[in-house]
C-alpha cells in the first residue's frame, strides 16, 4: 500500500513537473511572430507520417538510420511495457496483464529483443561520438553541454535497458522458486543470459527485481523531466514540427506583408494598406522570429547533418547551421528566463544578432537549402539566416559593401552589375 | 561557329504593335543580358526558340532585375518594387508563359510573383528543352556529335533542391547518346557552387578554400570532358574553377542550351 502511495506520488510530481516546464517552453514558442503553418492539413499529416514517424529522410545515411530505427521501434513499443508498469505501480499488482499468455509471453520476449537492440545501438553511438570522434559530432557549437548531454541520453538509455533485463532476469528465477506473486509469465530470449550472474536467494532476488522495476520507473519519470532541457525532446517535438514544416518548394521565401503595404503605398499613394502586424523589419532577436523558427530551435537534435552538407561550413566558414539553431534556442530560454524573472519587456541588451549569432556567419550563406534538405525532421535554419540579414539590411543599413554596391545597382540600373538599363537589349545586336 | 544571330530577336513591344502575342516570353535575366558568357546562352536559347519555330519574345530594355538577389541578400522593399514593376509589365502584355533562362529568375517569377500579382506558366529553358525533345521538335542530330562524351551535371541550387527540377536537364542531355557521370554529391545531395544567396556579387567569408574549387574538384574526379551547367551564376563559378586549376583545355563548361544547339548544328 505504502510503495502504491509512493509510486502514485511520484507520477503525478513527475507529471506535473514536466508540464509545468513544457508550458514554459510553448510560452517561449507564443513569443514568436505569426506565421500560416495550418493549410493543407492532408498534407502535413502525410509529411508527418512521412517524415516523422516512418523516419523517411534519416535514411539518405542507412547506418545511422537502422541505428536510430531500432532506439526508436524500442522507445515506442517498449512503452507498452510502461503501460504495465503503471498499472502495476498504481494497484499493485504484478505483471497484470500475464494473463495473456502466449501473447504476453510475445510481447514480453520481442520487449526483450528491443531492449537488447536499444543497449546495443546506444553502446555503438557512444562509440561513434567518443571514441571514432566522427566530424559531423564536432564544431564551433559542440561545446562541453552539448557534448555531455548527448551522452547523458544514450548513457540513461543504456541503464534502463539494463533495469529492464536484469528486472526481468530476476522475476524469471523467481518464477522458477514459485516465489510468492511471481506468476508465471514472460519469456526471456535475452535475460535469460542474466539469470546466472544473479544470487539464489529469493530474498536477494526479490530485492534486485523491485529495485530495477524502481529504477526503470523512476529513471523513466526522470528522464521525461530531462527533456526541456536537452536535445532529446526531438521526440516529442518532431511530431508537430513536421506537420508544420514548410510544404511550399524550398526555393521560395515568405513575401513580407508589411513590405509590400509600404512598396504598394510608394506605387499607389492611394493605396490604403490592410492591417500589417506591426514590429521591425527582419530579425534583431528571437522574438522577431515565427513560432515556427522557435519550435524548430526546440526540436533540433544537433545531429549537424545540416553543418556536415553545409557549403559554406565545408570550406572553413564560421557559419554553421546548427549554431543558428543552437543559438536560437539558447537565446530564446534566456529570454524566457527574463521573463520568468521580470516579466514582459525587460530588456537585457542582448539579442540574438552580435550577442549570439555573427554577421560573418549570416553573410557566409548561399542560401542553396543544403541544410533544410538534409535535416532529419525539416528543420528551417535559412529562414532565420533570411531574417537576420533582412534586420541588417532593411533595419540598420549594414551590409557588407559588395552587397551594399549591388543593392545600389539595382535601385539605379536594374541589374546588379552597374550596366545601363539601355544596354540590355546588346546581346542581340554584338556576337 | 558563328555566334551571331542570323535572325531578329523579336521584342514584346513589336509584337503588340503588331497586333500579336507571343506563345512564350523568353525572361533573359540580367546575368543573360550583360555577363558575356552568360549572353551567348542567351543567344543560344533564341537560336533553339527561333529553330522549332516557337513564337517567343523577349521584353528587352523593359526587362529589369527580378529582385532575386536583393530578397536573398535581406533588402526585401527593393526585391518587391522590382517585383512589382515587372509584374506591372509582364501583366499588361497578358504573358502567360514564360521561360526563363536562369535558375534564381525562374525560382523567383515562379514562385514568389504570384504572391505579389504576378501568376504565369514558368519553365526553365532546361525543361523546355526536355518538351522540344519529348515532342519530337527538337533531335541531337545535324551538329557536334557528342557520342561517347564523358558529360557531368552539376545541378543548380534554385533548380534542384530549390524547385525539385532535377530531371529534365539530364533528359535533354540523354540525347546526346553521351556518357554521363555523375558526380558523388549530386540531385538532392548537390554542392552549391558557391554563388546563391547573393554570394554571386561579394567576395567569400574567411576560411580555407572557396566552394566553387571545392566543387570543381569533385567534378574533376568524374574525369569528365565536360562540364554541363543550367545557371549562369554557376557558369561563371565552375569556369572560374576550372580556369584556377588548370584545365580549361581538356574540359569544357557548357550551358545545357549551348550544348543543344550544337548538338543540332543550329
Amino acid at each position: 500500500m505504502v510503495s502504491q502511495i509512493i509510486f502514485i506520488a511520484i507520477t503525478l510530481a513527475a507529471v506535473a513537473l514536466f508540464s509545468y516546464n513544457l508550458r514554459k517552453i510553448i510560452r517561449n514558442i507564443r513569443l514568436g511572430k505569426a506565421a500560416n503553418r495550418t493549410d493543407q492539413p492532408q498534407k502535413r499529416i502525410m509529411t508527418m507520417v512521412k517524415v516523422a514517424f516512418g523516419q523517411t529522410k534519416m535514411f539518405f545515411r542507412p547506418i545511422p538510420a537502422f541505428l536510430h530505427l531500432i532506439v526508436y521501434a524500442g522507445f515506442v513499443i517498449i512503452n507498452l511495457e510502461v503501460l504495465e508498469i503503471m498499472i502495476d505501480g498504481a494497484f499493485g499488482t504484478h505483471r497484470v496483464f500475464g494473463g495473456l499468455g502466449s501473447l504476453y509471453n510475445a510481447l514480453i520476449g520481442s520487449f526483450e529483443i528491443l531492449a537488447f537492440g536499444v543497449w546495443l545501438a546506444c553502446a555503438i553511438f557512444l562509440i561513434r561520438r567518443n571514441v571514432l570522434k566522427l566530424k559531423r559530432f564536432t564544431g564551433v557549437e559542440m561545446t562541453k553541454w552539448p557534448k555531455s548531454d548527448a551522452n547523458y541520453i544514450l548513457i540513461t538509455e543504456i541503464l534502463l535497458m539494463s533495469a529492464f533485463l536484469t528486472m526481468n532476469a530476476a522475476d524469471a528465477k523467481l518464477q522458477l522458486l514459485g516465489s510468492g506473486h511471481y506468476i508465471n509469465a514472460g519469456a526471456f530470449p535475452i535475460s535469460q543470459y542474466l539469470q546466472n550472474l544473479l544470487p539464489d536467494t529469493e530474498g536477494s532476488l526479490v530485492a534486485i527485481e523491485r529495485g530495477c522495476w524502481w529504477f526503470h520507473i523512476i529513471g523513466i519519470f526522470a528522464f521525461l523531466n530531462y527533456l526541456p532541457y536537452s536535445k532529446h525532446f526531438h521526440i516529442m517535438f518532431a511530431f508537430p514540427n513536421t506537420y508544420f514544416s514548410n510544404l511550399e518548394p524550398k526555393g521560395e521565401f515568405t513575401n513580407m506583408k508589411s513590405v509590400t503595404n509600404e512598396v504598394k503605398a510608394m506605387l499607389d499613394p492611394s493605396f490604403t494598406p490592410e492591417e500589417a502586424e506591426a514590429g521591425r523589419f527582419g530579425a534583431k532577436d528571437v522574438n522577431d522570429l515565427s513560432w515556427v523558427n522557435l519550435m524548430n530551435a526546440y526540436t533540433c537534435t544537433e545531429c549537424g547533418r545540416c553543418t556536415s552538407v553545409c557549403p559554406a561550413n565545408i570550406t572553413g566558414k564560421l557559419l554553421s547551421p546548427r549554431k543558428i539553431m543552437m543559438d536560437t534556442r539558447d537565446r530564446l530560454e534566456e529570454v524566457g528566463k527574463n521573463i520568468d524573472k521580470t516579466g514582459n519587456g525587460f530588456d537585457d541588451g542582448k539579442s540574438l544578432i552580435d550577442t549570439y549569432i555573427t554577421r560573418e556567419e549570416i553573410w557566409a550563406c548561399t542560401s542553396c537549402n543544403a541544410c533544410t534538405q538534409a535535416c532529419p525532421i525539416n528543420i528551417d535554419p535559412l529562414a532565420i539566416i533570411t531574417d537576420l540579414r533582412r534586420y541588417a539590411v532593411m533595419e540598420e543599413s549594414q551590409s557588407p559593401a559588395s552587397i551594399s554596391a549591388m543593392l545600389g545597382n539595382i535601385e539605379n540600373n536594374g541589374a546588379p552589375w552597374k550596366y545601363s538599363p539601355a544596354d540590355r537589349f546588346n546581346w542581340a545586336k554584338e556576337s | 561557329m558563328n555566334e551571331q544571330l542570323n535572325f531578329e530577336v523579336p521584342t514584346m513591344a513589336e509584337l503588340i504593335a503588331k497586333g500579336e502575342e507571343p506563345e512564350i516570353l523568353f525572361w533573359v535575366g540580367c546575368a543573360g543580358s550583360y555577363d558575356e558568357r552568360a549572353q551567348k546562352t542567351t543567344r543560344d536559347i533564341c537560336k533553339i526558340l527561333h529553330h522549332v519555330g516557337i513564337k517567343y519574345a523577349v521584353l528587352g530594355t523593359e526587362e529589369s532585375c527580378t529582385g532575386d538577389p536583393a530578397k536573398r541578400a535581406g533588402n526585401e522593399f527593393l526585391f518587391q518594387m522590382q517585383a512589382m514593376t515587372n509584374i506591372e509589365v509582364l501583366n499588361a502584355y497578358n504573358i502567360k508563359k514564360i521561360v526563363t533562362g536562369c535558375p534564381h529568375c525562374f525560382n523567383t517569377i515562379k514562385n514568389e510573383y504570384p504572391g505579389l500579382g504576378g501568376t504565369y506558366e514558368v519553365i526553365h529553358h532546361t525543361q523546355l528543352i526536355q518538351d522540344l525533345i519529348n515532342d519530337g521538335k527538337l533531335k541531337a542530330e545535324g551538329g557536334e556529335s557528342f557520342k561517347g562524351k564523358k558529360i557531368t551535371y552539376h545541378d543548380p541550387c534554385y533548380l534542384g533542391r530549390g524547385n525539385g527540377i532535377y530531371e529534365a536537364p539530364r533528359k535533354a542531355l540523354e540525347v546526346l547518346d553521351a556518357q554521363l557521370v555523375e558526380m558523388k554529391r549530386c540531385k538532392s545531395n548537390g554542392l552549391c557552387c558557391g554563388a546563391g544567396g547573393a554570394q554571386m556579387f561579394k567576395e567569400p567569408e574567411k576560411g580555407n578554400k572557396d566552394i566553387n574549387i571545392e566543387r570543381i574538384e569533385e567534378a574533376l574526379e568524374t574525369q569528365p570532358q565536360i562540364i554541363a551547367a543550367g545557371c549562369p551564376f554557376c557558369m561563371t563559378m565552375l569556369s572560374d574553377g576550372i580556369k584556377l586549376k588548370d584545365q580549361n583545355e581538356n574540359v569544357q563548361v557548357l550551358d545545357i542550351a549551348e550544348i543543344t544547339v550544337r548538338a543540332n548544328g543550329l
